[in-house]
């Protein structure tokens, strides 16, 4: 029965320009990830190395959330109401990390 | 005739006026664009509380090479931490494992596209197929996941810890070997979490795997719920991308 309704699905060809897209987009992720990799073993620890990944991760978080959630092609007012909200993570992250330097000036 | 004349004659209203979809997508798309965004409230909430404890606590300084667990004087650098790979055991091979965990995240996360692309296209083989894929990604990532809890609980072998006086491997919520106490519970805490949403992921996805079998979304006519499960999964990815980056490479 379900088969005889679902007979007649028009089933389009894949879309070979946007399956490239795809895999082009994931394989960018896999080589941002081999070069946070690298920076992991040849350099020290410092703040230089710390904004570099923090950079290569918000670089890879844009591509996943503009492509593969496909929010890049949503209309104006839904991607600024998503993205607006996260200004809130940014005010918590300098609060908090400046509020872990004054404990630690308590206690050490 | 009298009819269509007052529908002409009505006054522009705008787009938030109803009867209209401002953001052209449907309710239920936009619910799991709001849940996720107060989800990644909830992660950076826990992220930044690891920045903010760990900012609390003293850092290593000198080299990674002389590197020694000393959980009553600094923090651990994690690359000493998370050094161990399933079958290599005794090697040294910082960040490897995680590497893999987060390589096998992300072409799940690709496979999603895939299914979500071929849902587009209303072809169910395609869908199944990809969406099988994006399965077994998510349940080789927690049996990768359930691995590294244990070795991190058993600890290792070399480098005795002293703890309170007497001998301490591994970890749990009240001590560990690598570092001060809050270091395994942020270890717990977040990769538990983010554990706890594969996990619910890769349910979510079998319950669409089911529903696209039985051809249920032939008959509705659309793969929009492939889609909906799609942005759940992708965010379980990007989550990573930050947890890997904040837990595992700073």
């Amino acid at each position: 029965m379900a088969s005889e309704e679902t007979n007649h699905i028009q089933v389009a060809p894949p879309d070979k320009a946007k399956i490239r897209k795809i895999w082009m987009t994931a394989l960018f992720l896999g080589v941002v990830t081999a070069i946070e990799f690298l920076f992991a073993f040849v350099m020290e620890a410092s703040v230089l190395r710390t904004s570099i990944f923090v950079g290569l991760t918000l670089v890879k978080a844009f591509y996943i959330v503009s492509e593969f959630m496909h929010l890049k092609y949503e209309v104006k007012v839904l991607i600024w109401s998503i993205m607006i909200p996260t200004l809130f993570i940014v005010w918590l992250l300098l609060a908090l990390l400046i509020e872990g330097e004054s404990i630690f000036m308590v206690r050490f | 005739m009298a009819v269509t004349e007052t529908v002409i004659t009505t006054p522009k209203r705008s787009i938030w006026g109803g009867g209209f979809a401002p953001l052209k997508a449907s309710y239920g798309k936009l619910m799991m664009w709001f849940f996720l965004l107060s989800d990644a409230f909830t992660f950076s909430a826990l992220l930044i509380t690891y920045g903010l404890i760990r900012y609390s606590y003293p850092a290593y300084e000198g080299s990674p090479v002389d590197f020694v667990f000393a959980p009553d004087k600094w923090w651990p650098i994690p690359e000493k931490v998370f050094e161990a790979v399933p079958f290599l055991h005794g090697i040294s091979a910082p960040l490897v494992f995680v590497g893999i965990m987060t390589f096998i995240l992300i072409m799940s996360s690709v496979t999603m596209v895939l299914a979500v692309e071929a849902g587009h296209r209303m072809d169910r083989l395609a869908v199944e197929k990809w969406m099988l894929w994006t399965i077994l990604g998510g349940i080789a990532f927690l049996s990768c996941q359930a691995w590294e809890w244990s070795h991190f609980i058993h600890g290792t072998l070399e480098g005795p810890m002293v703890a309170e006086g007497t001998e301490f491997f591994g970890a749990n919520l009240k001590q560990n070997q690598y570092g001060p106490p809050p270091f395994a519970d942020l270890f717990f805490f977040i990769t538990g979490f983010h554990g706890t949403h594969v996990l619910s992921g890769v349910i979510l996805n079998i319950v669409i795997f089911f529903n696209v079998v039985v051809g249920l979304y032939d008959r509705r006519g659309h793969y929009e719920m492939v889609e909906k499960v799609g942005l759940y999964w992708h965010f379980v990815d990007l989550v990573w991308v930050f947890v890997f980056t904040f837990f595992y490479l700073i």
